[in-house]
């Protein structure tokens, strides 16, 4: 098969290193910790209530916590055990959240209710997949269920599967699709068949050559599922870069992808629900990526959601020095974690520990108004304006320099020479405006 | 390692980048200056040596006293007055008395830089405000040019002998050759057209400027001469302007001052344009020989304007912010 090259180039984006040194790793998987903790919100939307108490006895895919909210996600126990309190937990979001605590027994005993599910047609479909507390598996976490029914006056016609993996050092997706491409390919299909999507599209990045091969060996004749080869680029990943790049079409600022007629899933959802229609195992545990330069033993991990980020440092041979910065997800968008007592949860697709000396912060300089960050912003802003706006706090003004069209990528902090905190300032921004939104509906 | 007391930095992403800072960017526009520099030392000798290292000593000490006195961080360090000392000398005729070279940098640091909040504050550039400030105020030290090498009889630049209506145009205009490499009178850094270019292929292969700036003004410049500088239409010589007087070094070193120019594509194109526009009417109908220090620094002053009017649209907005 013809590999298809990128349609277009996003603007801007900055040459990251890759630093994918794990690449080679085969998935090792880790044995079942002794205490879990499962936090009620691990998606984007409405916080889950517990559904069991302290006490109960749990069993390995059973739901133990949900919501009545559609923009959900249940959370279900990934070992068989013991509740042993149900408190709320502080997380790196900033905000204390409910939480279950789970001692395992080590048996594994698996739920009567994990069966594969049975379907007829959409609606059906979609009710498994949110049962299966299935989210987008990339980063952001927002449930599966809901991104697979967009509104019905929004006809899509291309699926395109992220397998970018733009991020320096994360490789779990690309383990994914070394290890799994023909799970991956059945979870493809599945999504065709319920949806009715007319095509689907495979985007790899050009420094994943085996990636590229693997998949299109085994769609050698298939004329619906193509594999698109994208520059390698930060961030080509990004949702509407990664749509520019495969189909030329633009996702109108402040809109969803539907709105092009567009749907795109990571790489390991897909993979997900390939596995989940045929074994019905909801999503109990994650492939997951540990390095950096204070981890000891670099691994490609498969760890049960709830595991504290302690027992998974420990498992890689601890640490090699004293750790300043423990990230989870990449170092463009990961977020630093304050505690090792917090555990995995459903978007975690890698746990990055850096040594002091990589996880010191520069001081600000005043900006000089190179305007690097501008060039390399793939929104098209200018975020040191935006900065500007912050520092004299007339927060509204932002808006007008488009502050919430903003991904929160990291470029234009990767380039700023002055080293100014413009992420930061753009989610502080972001959340005033919020707060200030919120008052006034008050 | 023992996990039990560990501190974690819980900073905001990203926790990456990509080491570029201030005072990198400034020494790569030294090393780019370099060439020009030595080709100064090599046309006008001990004058270039003496002017170059007074401005630089004058920029450097202004911006030090400033910072102590004002209470501030020293911020010499960031290398930024060093290169407006070394623009100011460039910006110079060879024999100008020395003090009024140093008085030149302190006008440069403390009034058009430190008064208005230091480095990225200042609404002009620097080193072409005080070029201003000294043609306003000793006008016949600024425009007392000397012969190449240790030649000190006094002549004029190769504007100064096409401009028509000139008083000296007595004189005959040099060479192409001579104008390119820099073997005429003129302002100390602005004569080898190779030697700023040298330094030119070197910023922007170290991605430290982006060509908009340069070639929209360079390319107005050829235009309009190209169009109005002969005696009937389409016949003026426009390769002399090209390499005559202060453009390249304008358009390459102070055009693209990042204070002073926009920051989107489309404004530095306006900026270019303009800059070029209005050097060429100053050229071709004004009253001074040369106009590229002039219209950067009017251009300088339409930049929030520029900025404000060429704001980009978010990648899929179809509206226009702001």
């Amino acid at each position: 098969m013809k590999i298809i090259k990128a349609l277009k180039a996003f603007k801007g984006g900055v040459p990251v290193p890759h630093a994918k040194r794990t690449e080679d790793f085969e998935v090792v998987k880790m044995p079942v910790p002794k205490k879990l903790i499962f936090p009620m919100v691990q998606h984007l939307g409405a916080p889950c209530t517990p559904l069991v108490k302290k006490g109960d006895y749990v069993k390995v895919g059973q739901k133990i916590g949900d919501a009545e909210s559609p923009v959900a996600a249940p959370v279900h126990s990934s070992v068989s055990g013991t509740v042993t309190d149900v408190r709320p937990i502080l997380y790196a979001g900033g905000v204390d959240v409910m939480s279950v605590e789970i001692a395992s027994d080590g048996l594994q005993v698996v739920h009567e209710l994990v069966q594969p599910p049975v379907y007829n047609d959409k609606k059906g479909f979609l009710k498994a997949i949110r049962e299966s507390g299935l989210v987008g598996l990339g980063g952001a976490g927002f449930p599966t269920a809901i991104k697979l029914s967009p509104p019905a006056d929004k006809p899509v016609d291309i699926l395109i599967i992220n397998c970018a993996e733009c991020e320096p050092f994360i490789t779990s997706d690309y383990r994914e699709m070394i290890d799994n491409p023909q799970g991956v390919i059945d979870g493809i299909r599945i999504i065709l068949g319920v949806t009715g999507i007319k095509s689907a599209f495979i985007g790899i990045e050009s420094n994943k050559p085996k990636a590229i091969e693997k998949f299109s060996a085994i769609l050698a004749d298939d004329s619906l599922i193509k594999v698109v080869r994208l520059p390698s680029r930060y961030p080509q990943g990004g949702e509407k870069q990664l749509i520019y790049a495969v189909t030329g079409r633009k996702v109108p600022a402040g809109k969803l992808p539907s709105e092009i007629g567009v749907l795109v899933q990571n790489v390991n959802t897909v993979s997900f629900i390939a596995e989940y229609i045929k074994t019905g195992m909801p999503l109990i545990k994650k492939k997951v990526t540990v390095d950096g330069s204070a981890v000891r033993e670099p691994k490609n991990l498969e760890v049960l959601i709830g595991t504290p980020l302690r027992d998974v440092f420990e498992f890689c041979g601890g640490f090699s020095e004293e750790p300043g910065k423990i990230i989870m997800g990449g170092p463009m968008m990961g977020v630093a974690q304050f505690s090792l007592d917090n555990t995995v949860v459903k978007h975690t697709n890698a746990l990055l520990a850096f040594n002091k000396k990589d996880a010191a912060i520069t001081d600000e300089s005043v900006c000089i108004k190179c305007g690097k960050c501008v060039e390399a912003c793939p929104m098209n802003l200018s975020p040191l304006f935006i900065n500007g706006c912050v520092e004299k706090n007339v927060i509204d003004d932002t808006v007008k320099y488009g502050v919430n069209d903003c991904m929160e990528c990291g470029c234009c902090s990767f380039v700023c020479p002055a080293s100014r905190y413009l992420v930061q300032s753009i989610r502080y921004a972001k959340e005033e405006l919020k707060k200030r939104a919120h008052k006034a509906k008050k | 390692m023992e996990q039990k007391d560990i501190k974690l930095i819980a900073g905001s992403s990203p926790h990456l980048t990509s080491g570029q800072t201030i005072s990198i960017i400034m020494r790569d526009v030294i090393i780019a200056l370099l060439p020009a520099t030595a080709a100064a030392v090599y046309f006008f000798r001990l004058n270039a040596v003496l002017v170059i290292i007074t401005t630089i000593l004058s920029c450097v000490l202004s911006e030090y006293i400033a910072n102590k006195v004002m209470k501030k961080p020293v911020t010499i360090g960031d290398y930024s007055a060093a290169v407006t000392g070394l623009l100011l000398a460039f910006n110079l005729p060879p024999a100008i008395p020395l003090w009024m070279a140093a008085v030149g940098g302190v006008f440069a640091i403390i009034i058009t830089k430190q008064l208005f909040g230091g480095l990225g504050m200042n609404f002009i550039n620097p080193a072409l405000a005080a070029r201003a400030f000294l043609m306003a105020s000793w006008p016949v030290a600024m425009t007392t040019w000397t012969k190449t090498a240790v030649d000190t009889v006094t002549s004029a630049t190769p504007l100064a002998i096409i401009k028509k209506g000139g008083e000296v145009a007595v004189d005959h205009p040099p060479d192409i050759i001579n104008l390119f490499i820099g073997n005429v009178p003129g302002s100390l850094g602005e004569t080898s057209a190779l030697a700023l270019l040298i330094g030119a292929v070197y910023l922007v292969a170290r991605r430290v400027i982006t060509l908009e700036i340069p070639l929209a003004f360079i390319g107005t410049v050829a235009v309009m001469t190209w169009i109005l500088g002969g005696d009937s239409l389409f016949t003026g010589n426009f390769l002399y302007h090209l390499f005559a007087g202060g453009l390249m070094l304008g358009a390459f070193y102070m055009a693209t001052d990042y204070t002073t120019s926009p920051v989107s594509f489309t404004g530095k194109i306006i900026m270019g344009i303009g800059c070029g526009l209005l050097t060429a009417v100053i050229r071709l109908y004004g009253g001074y020989p040369e106009g590229v220090c002039y219209s950067i620094l009017l251009m300088n002053l339409a930049v929030p304007l520029i900025d404000k009017y060429t704001l980009p649209k978010s990648f899929g907005g179809g509206k226009a912010h702001a």
